[in-house]
C-alpha cells in the first residue's frame, strides 16, 4: 500500500508522514511565490535537488503548467550526461531554459580561470547578471539547511541586494508560514523550497515519487583519479596532473556540480533503494564527502553566500 | 501496513547565554548519532582544551558566532531516531534577540527551556516561558542543566521545577515536563543518568520521541487560505478552475458546504485534488486544490471556511504583537498587514499597553513599541480580514506588520478574540 497523503486521509490517519509534510511545505512555498512575484525562475542544473524542485513545482500547479522558467549557470565543466538530462527535462515540461555561461565570461576576459581550476566561485557573476537581465524577482534554489552550517541559518525567503549579496545579520525574521517577499527594484529574493529536506529525505522522496535522475547518481564504472581525498573525473578542466594516476572504479555521485570539484564515492548502489541504504550507513556528510569547494575554509560557504552564491 | 509513517516534530530551544544550550543541542545531535565523522572532525579541530570535542561548536555556524562564542541567529537542525524525525529551531537567548525566539516558537510544537541549576529561575527564564505561552507552543520541556555542578541534588531540582511550574500555571501552560540534566556530562539527555537515581522520568530524547506531536481540533471550523487559482485553459480542461492552498485548520470533505470570505458567498466542494490525486477529504497541513460547484469570483487572499463555522470578518483588529524591527511602532503609523495570503493596508490606531514579560505586568499607554517589546495594538484595516483569534487558530490568527516603504517586517501579530474588549 502506498503512503500518499490522499490514502492516509482515507485510512483515517491522524498524522501526516514526514515526506508528506515536507512535500506540502514545498508546494505551499511554490504557490506563495507564484501568487506574489512577477517573474520567478527556478535554478535548474539537472542535478537531483533541482529535479526534485521541478517535480514539486509540477505537482503544485497540476493540472496547469508550471508558471515560470528554468535558469542554469553552466560552468563549462559540467557532466555531459547531466546537461543532456537537463535539456530533455526542460523540453518534456515545455519550459523555457535560460543558460548563463561561465565559459563565455572567461573567453571574453571578464572572468579569469583560477589556478586550482575550480569554477564554482566563478558562477556568482554570470548568475547575478542573468538574474538582472531577465528581471527575475524570485529565484528558486535547491539549497537545504542540512547541507552546511551557514545554510542552516538562511531563511526560506532570502533577500538579496542588486549584487545578490546575502547579509546574515540583516535577515528578516520568518514567522509561521508567512513569507515576506517585499523587495526594492533591482533586488530579488532567493527562495529555498527544500530548506527542511535532509539528504535522506531527498532520496526517500525521489524513491517514493519515482523521480528520474541522470545515470551518474547510480553506481557505474568510471575513470577517476585521487585528489584531496576524493575521486575526480578526468577532463579538459585540468585533471589529472602529473603524478595522479587514473584508474577505473565503480562509483556514484552524491552531488553533481562542476567536474573540477565534485568527487565520486565508491559505490555498488544501482537502485534508489540501494542508495538510501548507503546514505543511512554513511559516516560522512554529502558535501564533506564530495565537495572540494567547501573544504577551502571553515567559512567557505558563508563567504560565497555573502557574495551572492546560490 | 497499518503503522502511521514516522512523524515530524518541530521544536525549539531557548536559554540564556551561559545555560549550555548549544552544548545540550550538540549532545542531542551527537548522542543520537546525527553527527557525521567529517563534522565531528571539524569540531574537534576547532575545540580548545582537552575535554574532548566542544559540542557547542556543532551549532554555531557563522564566523562572528564562532569568534564571539555566541549564537546570533536561529539555526535549523535536523536529526532522526527510528521513532521520529526532528526539526529543531535553535534560538539564541539574549534579551536583544527576543525576535529570534518568537521566530523559532512560531512553528514549534514544543519548546525546551534551559535553566542553569546553580541560578534557578531567572528573568530570562520567565521571558522565555511567557513568549512560549504567547505563541501558544503546546508543550514545554524544562531542562534543568548543569546538575553536575550542584552535586546532582534532588532538592535543587525540585525547588526549580516547582517554582517554574507555578509560573507556567499563571501563564496558562499546563503541559510542562521538567528533566534534570547535565548536557556536558550527558546525564538524561539521551542516556539515563547514573548519577540521579531519584529521577524516574524520561530523558530529553525519550520525551521528544514520545510526546504527542499535534492535537487536531475537531470542532468543525476548517480553514483554507487561497494561494493561487489554477486555470489550465487547455483543450482538455477548458473550464477547470481549482483553488490551490494549504489547509490551515480542520478538515474539508467533498460535498461539504463552505463560505468564501470576506465576501461571504457559499458553495459546495465538488472535488478535492491532492497534488494530482483525487481525494475524498483533506486536513490541516495538506496542500491541495479545491473545486466548487458555483462560479464565484474567488482569488488569492480569500479564505474558504466551513459554512457551519466561518471566521469573523473585521476591519478593526485587536492583537498582541512582538515588535521585531529597529524603528519604533507608534500610533498613526501606516503599515501593511500580511495575514494568510492576503496583504492589506492599515493604520496603527492605538497602543493601549506594553507587557513586561518578566513579571507579566502591563504598562499602560507606552506611547510606542521598540525592538523586542511585546504589546497590545489596535489596527484599522483598509479592507476586511477574515481573522480568527490566535488562541483558536494559529495560522489564521497570526499576521505580520510590514513597513510599506521598505518592506521591513515590523512586528509579529496574534489576534485577540474579536468580541473581547482590549484589557
Amino acid at each position: 500500500m502506498t503512503t500518499t497523503a490522499a490514502s492516509s486521509v482515507a485510512a483515517g490517519r491522524c498524522d501526516l508522514g514526514h515526506l508528506d509534510a515536507l512535500e506540502s511545505e514545498a508546494v505551499h512555498i511554490f504557490r506563495e511565490v507564484a501568487g506574489e512575484f512577477e517573474n520567478p525562475v527556478l535554478l535548474f542544473s539537472g542535478g537531483k535537488d533541482s529535479l526534485l524542485m521541478l517535480h514539486l513545482a509540477v505537482k503544485a500547479f497540476t493540472p496547469g503548467s508550471v508558471p515560470f522558467g528554468l535558469l542554469h549557470v553552466d560552468t563549462g565543466h559540467n557532466f555531459p550526461e547531466v546537461l543532456d538530462f537537463r535539456d530533455r527535462t526542460a523540453e518534456k515540461h515545455g519550459l523555457e531554459l535560460h543558460v548563463a555561461s561561465v565559459q563565455e565570461y572567461i573567453d571574453s576576459g571578464v572572468l579569469t580561470e583560477r589556478a586550482d581550476g575550480t569554477r564554482n566561485p566563478l558562477q556568482t557573476l554570470p548568475l547575478t547578471e542573468k538574474i538582472a537581465a531577465g528581471k527575475f524577482d524570485a529565484v528558486f534554489g535547491g539549497g537545504r539547511r542540512d547541507e552546511e552550517k551557514a545554510r542552516a541559518k538562511e531563511r526560506i525567503f532570502s533577500l538579496r541586494d542588486e549584487f545578490s549579496q546575502w547579509d546574515p545579520r540583516r535577515q528578516r525574521p520568518e514567522l509561521w508560514n508567512l513569507y515576506n517577499g517585499r523587495h526594492a527594484p533591482g533586488e530579488h529574493v532567493r527562495v529555498f523550497p527544500l530548506s527542511n529536506f535532509t539528504e535522506l529525505d531527498v532520496w526517500q522522496y525521489i524513491a517514493r515519487e519515482r523521480v528520474a535522475l541522470p545515470s551518474i547518481y547510480y553506481a557505474h564504472e568510471r575513470e577517476v583519479f585521487h585528489r584531496g581525498g576524493m575521486w575526480l573525473a578526468p577532463g579538459d578542466w585540468g585533471g589529472p596532473r602529473e603524478g595522479e594516476r587514473v584508474e577505473r572504479r565503480r562509483v556514484r555521485y552524491r552531488t553533481v556540480g562542476d567536474m573540477s570539484c565534485t568527487g565520486a564515492v565508491d559505490s555498488d548502489a544501482t537502485t534508489v533503494e540501494q542508495v538510501i541504504t548507503e546514505i543511512a550507513a554513511s559516516r560522512l556528510t554529502e558535501r564533506g564527502a564530495t565537495r572540494a569547494d567547501d573544504k577551502l575554509s571553515e567559512a567557505a560557504m558563508e563567504d560565497r553566500k555573502r557574495e551572492g552564491y546560490f | 501496513m497499518t503503522d502511521a509513517p514516522p512523524a515530524l516534530l518541530r521544536f525549539a530551544t531557548a536559554g540564556s547565554v551561559d545555560d549550555g544550550k548549544s552544548t545540550l543541542v550538540g549532545r542531542l545531535l551527537h548522542d543520537s548519532k546525527s553527527v557525521l565523522a567529517d563534522q565531528l572532525e571539524a569540531v574537534t579541530r576547532a575545540s580548545r582544551g582537552d575535554r574532548g570535542p566542544d559540542l557547542a561548536l556543532l551549532t554555531d555556524g557563522l564566523r562572528a558566532e564562532r569568534e564571539q562564542g555566541i549564537t546570533i541567529d536561529v539555526a535549523y537542525r535536523y536529526f532522526a531516531t527510528p521513532r521520529r524525525r526532528f526539526i529543531l529551531a535553535d534560538t539564541p537567548g539574549h534579551v536583544q534577540y527576543t525576535r529570534n525566539m518568537v521566530t523559532g516558537a512560531s512553528t514549534a510544537r514544543l519548546t525546551v527551556i534551559l535553566i542553569d541549576a546553580r541560578n534557578g529561575v531567572v528573568e530570562q527564564t520567565r521571558r522565555h516561558a511567557a513568549l512560549a505561552a504567547l505563541l501558544r507552543v503546546p508543550e514545554i520541556v524544562l531542562a534543568v542543566n548543569k546538575m553536575d555542578l550542584v552535586g546532582y541534588e534532588e532538592a535543587d531540582f525540585a525547588a526549580i521545577a516547582g517554582e517554574f511550574s507555578a509560573y507556567a500555571g499563571k501563564l496558562g501552560m499546563n503541559r510542562v515536563t521538567a528533566i534534570p540534566v547535565s548536557a556536558l556530562a550527558g546525564d538524561n539527555v539521551v542516556e539515563p543518568s547514573k548519577n540521579m537515581d531519584w529521577y524516574g522520568g524520561p530523558t530529553v530524547l525519550e520525551h521528544l520521541e514520545t510526546v504527542r506531536a499535534g492535537d487536531e481540533p475537531s470542532d468543525g471550523a476548517a480553514r483554507f487560505p487561497v494561494q493561487y487559482v489554477i486555470r489550465p485553459q487547455t483543450p482538455d480542461l477548458p473550464d477547470y478552475r481549482g483553488y490551490a492552498g494549504q489547509v490551515a485548520r480542520g478538515a474539508f470533505r467533498v460535498g461539504e458546504e463552505v463560505t468564501v470570505l470576506p465576501a461571504g458567498h457559499t458553495a459546495r466542494i465538488t472535488a478535492i485534488d491532492v497534488l494530482g490525486t483525487a481525494a475524498p477529504a483533506v486536513r490541516a497541513g495538506q496542500s491541495a486544490t479545491l473545486r466548487l460547484d458555483r462560479d464565484l469570483d474567488v482569488s488569492r487572499g480569500d479564505l474558504i471556511a466551513s459554512a457551519a463555522a466561518p471566521a469573523p470578518v473585521t476591519r478593526d483588529v485587536t492583537a498582541t504583537v512582538c515588535h521585531v524591527a529597529d524603528s519604533p511602532l507608534t500610533p498613526g503609523r501606516r503599515v501593511l498587514v500580511k495575514h494568510t495570503t492576503r496583504t492589506v493596508r492599515a493604520v496603527v490606531a492605538e497602543i493601549p499597553s506594553r507587557l513586561a514579560l518578566a513579571d507579566l505586568t502591563e504598562d499602560r499607554d507606552p506611547g510606542s513599541l521598540t525592538a523586542n517589546d511585546i504589546g497590545r495594538v489596535r489596527l484599522r484595516t483598509a479592507e476586511p480580514l477574515a481573522l480568527d483569534a490566535y488562541a483558536d487558530s494559529r495560522l489564521t490568527g497570526a499576521f505580520l506588520l510590514i513597513d510599506p516603504a521598505d518592506g521591513t517586517t515590523l512586528a509579529a501579530g496574534m489576534a485577540a478574540a474579536p468580541t473581547t474588549a482590549p484589557r
